[in-house]
């Protein structure tokens, strides 16, 4: 009975805090709710999935989850790539290890206005990137290019991440035996074959939970299109679910359109996610047969 | 033989070449940042990474300064951050010991609710939070209302249950055999030993509230309570554009909200560990 008071005030939190929430976006979404002063008593009147149909008649929220998806493509395949090597070179390094663990890391822990702020003086018209381009530049540049902003903002949270994602490698990449690795090299894999037949396979699981994570992350942008495209722009082209919801929920006072708009997001990373799984079973029944 | 050591050595030097650059990689925009912050005339040409005698100065930080007041901007910052801290010791640290050494009603509950937060995507609610702590529960430009969220940090309740966990059943056996309750045994046997758990739980905790822009920015609408990340957010999406240097004077207000952060890892940065890191997201 002790745990139960241990935990009583824990699980107070999450009801408080998450239940409710959660619950109460459920019903806003169907309603036709409209903020009012504390204590005072407005009609919200049931509307069914009106807000729904508002919601998805925007071609802003399309916009919104295709940039998912580009931030995904961009995303995940870097993050995989370069983390996985980088923690598989980290492990073998003998010396500095330190050092180059916290240089990756730093990035992490550095507040994202912070990072904006650099990426927004790098990537500016005439900005560092451009000079070095020179006659290369992008035109027009690249915080306002609609092809190349969403590009920019990809880049931007994985090299902030990415130190993250090498730290989650590196602890599976210590959990492999460096017996499996002598095996082979006495089989004559070189480096790269045993990188590929051995390390790949063994860090499929922080794989999966990197894809999950860059998923979550997708979807919760806020400050970067926020800030370092002005809102979502150049027309939509880095408009994120959650910048929408704010938009709607908050700055044009439709807060049941915005709640449903999240709604609609959570269904969209369930399918997402789901389909991810799906592919992975495809992948594995394949590589069985 | 000759052959062979070439190979180890060239393998060597790809090795630390590769690292070195990724390194760089990390490293370059930060140290920009600071350069940046500290030109009197934004100077973006490729010769601007070296900071030059006469293009140099600390007026930026004047400026930014007088743009959003910075002491009272990051005493919020220190507020809500230590405030999250602290709720999420004092509240995630007893429910972490119940998770991992305790049977009680309701247990799967609290272990099914936890991990179900960790993974949901916090937008979701953003609204229905946001009229929730602005309405019923009354706390717009409130320190507790821009906690409120981050008040329990699920990463560190699961490095907390982790850390129980792995202490040795010996050791609670004794204390019960000695008659000591659940309680005394949390107090006395388990409670000062967690003092590593603790910090590893209380960097990584810092971090989140610190650089957060969202929350605090949509529940503050008085500048005086924002913490940093928001007061410096809103000066670049609404009056930087009005600044000589507005590159310089944001950059500056970068260098004063990444310092603490990055100070307070190096410092910190053994309770950094991968297995730390892994238990607050392995399950």
């Amino acid at each position: 009975m002790i745990g139960l008071y241990l935990t009583a005030p824990y699980l107070v939190y999450l009801v408080i805090v998450y239940a409710v929430p959660i619950i109460q976006g459920f019903r806003i979404s169907v309603l036709d709710y409209v903020y009012a002063a504390p204590g005072a008593s407005v009609p919200q009147p049931f509307v069914g999935l009106k807000n729904y149909r508002k919601a998805l008649s925007d071609p802003l929220l399309r916009r919104s989850f295709l940039n998912i998806l580009e931030f995904l493509a961009i995303n995940v395949p870097l993050t995989v790539i370069l983390g996985m090597t980088l923690a598989a070179v980290l492990a073998k390094l003998s010396r500095m290890k330190t050092f180059f663990r916290s240089a990756f890391f730093v990035p992490y822990v550095t507040a994202s206005i912070a990072v904006i702020g650099v990426w927004y003086f790098l990537f500016s018209q005439g900005g560092l990137i451009d000079h070095v381009l020179g006659s290369w530049a992008p035109n027009p540049s690249w915080l306002v290019n609609s092809k190349l902003a969403m590009v920019v903002i990809a880049l931007e949270v994985t090299w902030k991440q990415l130190g993250f994602y090498v730290l989650l490698y590196l602890a599976g990449v210590l959990l492999i035996p460096d017996s499996l690795y002598e095996a082979a090299s006495i089989d004559g894999a070189g480096p790269v074959r045993q990188f590929r037949a051995i390390t790949v396979p063994a860090l499929r699981n922080i794989t999966i939970l990197v894809t999950t994570l860059a998923l979550i992350v997708g979807a919760n942008l806020f400050a970067e299109p926020y800030l370092l495209t002005g809102g979502g722009g150049p027309n939509g082209a880095t408009m994120s679910p959650a910048l929408l919801i704010y938009q709607k929920g908050v700055e044009q006072g439709e807060p049941g359109v915005g709640a449903a708009i999240g709604v609609l997001l959570t269904l969209f990373i369930l399918l997402v996610a789901g389909a991810g799984a799906g592919a992975r079973r495809l992948v594995q029944a394949r590589e069985a047969a | 033989m000759r052959n062979g050591q070439y190979g180890r050595t060239l393998r060597r030097l790809t090795t630390y070449g590769f690292v070195t650059l990724g390194a760089l990689a990390s490293i370059f925009p930060l140290y920009y940042m600071v350069v940046g912050s500290l030109q009197l005339r934004a100077d973006s040409a490729f010769s601007g990474l070296i900071p030059k005698a006469g293009n140099l100065g600390l007026q930026n930080y004047r400026d930014v300064n007088k743009a959003i007041s910075l002491l009272p901007s990051l005493g919020n910052s220190a507020i809500f951050t230590l405030g999250t801290v602290v709720l999420t010791i004092v509240v995630g640290l007893p429910a972490g010991y119940a998770l991992a050494r305790l049977r009680f009603p309701g247990k799967p509950a609290v272990a099914g609710g936890l991990i179900l937060v960790l993974v949901l995507p916090f937008q979701v609610m953003m609204i229905p939070l946001y009229i929730l702590a602005v309405r019923d529960y009354g706390l717009a430009d409130n320190y507790l209302g821009m906690i409120l969220p981050f008040a329990v940090n699920p990463a560190a309740v699961l490095i907390f249950r982790q850390f129980f966990i792995s202490l040795p059943d010996e050791l609670f056996d004794a204390a019960h055999i000695d008659g000591a309750g659940e309680v005394r045994t949390l107090l006395l046997v388990a409670a000062p030993l967690t003092k590593p758990a603790i910090l590893t739980a209380s960097v990584i905790t810092f971090i989140g509230p610190w650089n957060e822009f969202l929350w605090p920015f949509l529940i503050t609408k008085k500048h005086s309570m924002q913490p940093l990340a928001v007061s410096l957010g809103e000066y670049v999406s609404t009056n930087a554009a009005t600044a000589a240097n507005p590159y310089g004077v944001i950059l500056a207000g970068a260098c004063v909200l990444a310092v603490p952060v990055i100070a307070l890892f190096l410092v910190a940065q053994r309770y950094f560990t991968s297995a730390a890191l892994g238990s607050g997201v392995k399950e």
